[in-house]
């Protein structure tokens, strides 16, 4: 069970956000990116305070948080990584990248490293086509990556 | 004078290390007791040479590339930053001056015209290199006038659909609203295409005019951006051009001294696919489930909030301002039949070369792999190319002489889309190709049409089963592709959007050009 003090922590937190957003036209998004960037995560214990000051039930909130892929509910590893699957990147070996990923890391897609490291996730286009295969980590976009590059990148991330 | 050296900021150049090129250039300079003023520039869309690093000369700029963080001191050494008198010895990466490298000479860059030139944030850079004409231009016009330059121009919605752009906001022109919306559809999710990222990263003035000439033609005094969650960078650079348009006038009450407002917001899509269909859009930002809406009514109509809304993609919207300023004859004067003007196409996948090549309508897609691209990556044959992104139909090498042009396009059963060719070399298996679009189609459907939501489904296991009978193909082979056609038959005429609709020109294009993939006969 998480303890009081950070329940509390939360619930202020997302007070904060709430009534930062509350008066923004079509405000469900906007607080929602809030939420995700600011804790990491949208947890469903927030869903019924959203609920009560957007004027909707706690099944839309929900239904809303889980319709679209960027938005997730349990909190992810320091850094979280997106390997592109679209046709692009498959042209230039994105799937031998794929399996080469969760091979070094342990995890399937959408599965967090044992040491907390690392969120491993697919994307379906990073708009770096030329430049395929292409992986996102956290907010920084590295194309052209090899095998040996990922190695690279997962043993800074894991640092 | 402090000699001035271009890196790029583009998300692009940022993927292959800019940002340590900038530093070390920085830390070259200082260590040797140069005065340089560095600044971060666009892309060029020439991709394979980034990070390509320009020098500021009398003649124009030089440029060198691909750059890498350690080629830095030797750059230094052969004296790059006085780059014409190094030009008799020149570094091994210097490419000569930016404007005479063919693959950018060639090209007719209206869109696009600055990108790559000018600091993305810097408003007087955007003015001093023709910014905000257009806009000046439709502050002296009618909502009326500025709608029959538009439709004049023959300009078509570059997001695919191809709609007539002026068509659209002649009908929102025409409602009687207490509100009405331009909402920007910048939630670019096809592969292969990079063009809105460019345009919002390298030149957001010209998208920020664009739309507020929209808001000023239809009467609109609200602008939304519906912005891709992929695209970090952009939503940083899209919110510091906003600003500064906010503070010069350009933006908010009293445009540029008028009696018009126009207030811009970037709103964050969050990596649903079928976000890009326009309603589904509209629901998103209502802060709803993206679910398609039924049509009509239009959002032309009855859009964002149940108001009249224009909704174009970044491309139809960063074109506006050059046809204001420069005339729709000048712009309709480019292309070939009912495609009028230029279409930003973007190279991408297996491609020695890819970038951006924006031309007239009319190239062929060999030109464009070949001359332009290189041909492929790998260096094996170029055996099929994906055109118009994941819902695009894949095309064999047979029909590569196919012009760039809607209605050439649309004659083989083909989409030109957003302007994005994505090219596979003769490794692909196209019936796994054809698995994929299905299961793209099961992951990103919003579920609320059948033939999406189900029939995405049953098309991989079905495909599933053809390619696990491939090499020993049984009768049932024969049974379970023609079930293939009939789902996508359904699927085409009983989707309620492109999503699902469009899924079987990947699906039947890869089985009637390459029947061989699937195990049966050509």
């Amino acid at each position: 069970m998480q303890d009081l003090e950070t329940e509390q922590d939360l619930d202020a937190k997302l007070g904060a956000l709430i009534s930062e957003h509350q008066a923004t036209p079509g405000a469900l998004m906007p607080l929602l990116h809030a939420i995700q960037d600011d804790i990491g995560y949208v947890p469903e214990s927030s869903y019924s305070q959203i609920g009560r000051a957007l004027g909707l039930s706690v099944a839309e909130v929900h239904g809303v948080v889980t319709f679209y892929h960027h938005f997730r509910t349990h909190r992810p590893g320091r850094h979280v990584m997106q390997i592109c699957r679209a046709e692009s990147c498959q042209s230039m070996g994105s799937e031998a990248l794929e399996a080469h990923a969760k091979k070094c890391l342990n995890v399937d897609y959408h599965q967090t490293t044992s040491d907390d490291a690392i969120t491993l996730e697919a994307v379906y286009c990073l708009g770096n086509c030329a430049l395929s295969p292409n992986i996102m980590i956290d907010e920084e976009i590295y194309g052209r990556v090899s095998a040996e590059d990922l190695d690279t990148l997962i043993a800074e991330a894991r640092a | 004078m402090a000699v001035k050296v271009y890196i790029p900021r583009d998300s692009s150049a940022l993927s292959m290390g800019a940002e340590k090129v900038a530093d070390a250039i920085a830390l070259e300079a200082k260590k040797r007791g140069l005065e340089i003023s560095i600044i971060r520039n666009g892309s060029r869309g020439l991709y394979w040479l980034e990070t390509m690093v320009e020098v500021a000369t009398d003649q124009g700029r030089v440029a060198y590339g691909p750059v890498k963080a350690k080629d830095v001191p030797s750059l230094f050494d052969a004296d790059f930053l006085n780059a014409l008198s190094s030009f008799t010895s020149p570094h091994p990466l210097s490419l000569g001056l930016t404007e005479e490298i063919d693959w950018l000479k060639k090209q007719q860059r209206l869109t696009f015209a600055r990108v790559g030139i000018t600091d993305p944030v810097s408003l007087d850079d955007y003015i001093a290199h023709d910014g905000y004409k257009g806009l000046k231009k439709a502050l002296t016009l009618s909502g009326a006038e500025i709608v029959k330059a538009i439709t004049d121009s023959g300009l078509r919605g570059r997001g695919g659909a191809a709609f007539p752009t002026g068509i659209k906001w002649n009908t929102v022109l025409g409602c009687q609203a207490d509100q009405k919306y331009i909402v920007c559809n910048a939630d670019e999710g096809d592969s292969g295409t990079f063009s809105d990222r460019m345009i919002m990263e390298d030149d957001p003035f010209v998208l920020i005019e664009g739309m507020t000439i929209a808001g000023v033609a239809v009467g609109a005094t609200q602008g939304y951006i519906y912005l891709r969650s992929e695209y970090p960078h952009a939503l940083k650079v899209l919110n510091e051009a906003i600003t500064k348009a906010e503070s010069a006038g350009y933006l908010g009450k009293n445009i540029c001294g008028s009696t018009h407002t126009f207030n811009l917001e970037v709103r964050r899509a969050a990596g649903a696919y079928v976000c890009g269909e326009e309603t589904s859009l509209l629901e998103s930002l209502e802060g709803k489930r993206g679910l398609v809406r039924f049509k009509p009514p239009l959002p032309a109509i009855e859009g964002l909030f149940g108001k009249p809304t224009v909704v174009n993609n970044v491309i139809s919207l960063a074109t506006v301002p050059i046809i204001l300023d420069k005339g729709a004859q000048y712009y309709a004067d480019y292309g070939m039949g009912r495609s009028r003007g230029t279409l930003p196409i973007q190279l991408a996948g297996n491609l020695k070369h890819g970038g951006l090549v924006e031309l007239a309508f009319g190239i062929t897609l060999r030109e464009l792999l070949y001359d332009y691209g290189g041909g492929s990556a790998s260096g094996k044959p170029i055996r099929a190319v994906q055109v118009g992104g994941p819902l695009g139909a894949f095309l064999p090498e047979s029909q590569f002489d196919t012009p760039i042009d809607y209605e050439a396009f649309s004659n083989i059963w083909a989409v030109l889309g957003h302007g994005g060719i994505v090219a596979f070399d003769d490794t692909v298996d196209m019936a796994k190709m054809a698995r994929y679009a299905f299961e793209f189609c099961a992951i990103e459907s919003c579920g609320k049409c059948t033939p999406c939501r189900i029939g995405s489904i049953r098309g991989a296991e079905v495909v599933d089963k053809i390619i696990a009978a491939k090499n020993k193909p049984t009768p049932d082979t024969l049974k379970n592709i023609k079930l293939v056609r009939d789902l996508s038959d359904t699927m085409l005429n009983g989707s309620l959007c492109a999503l699902g609709g469009m899924t079987p020109y990947p699906v039947l294009s890869a089985m009637n050009h390459f029947p061989e993939d699937f195990g049966i006969v050509k």
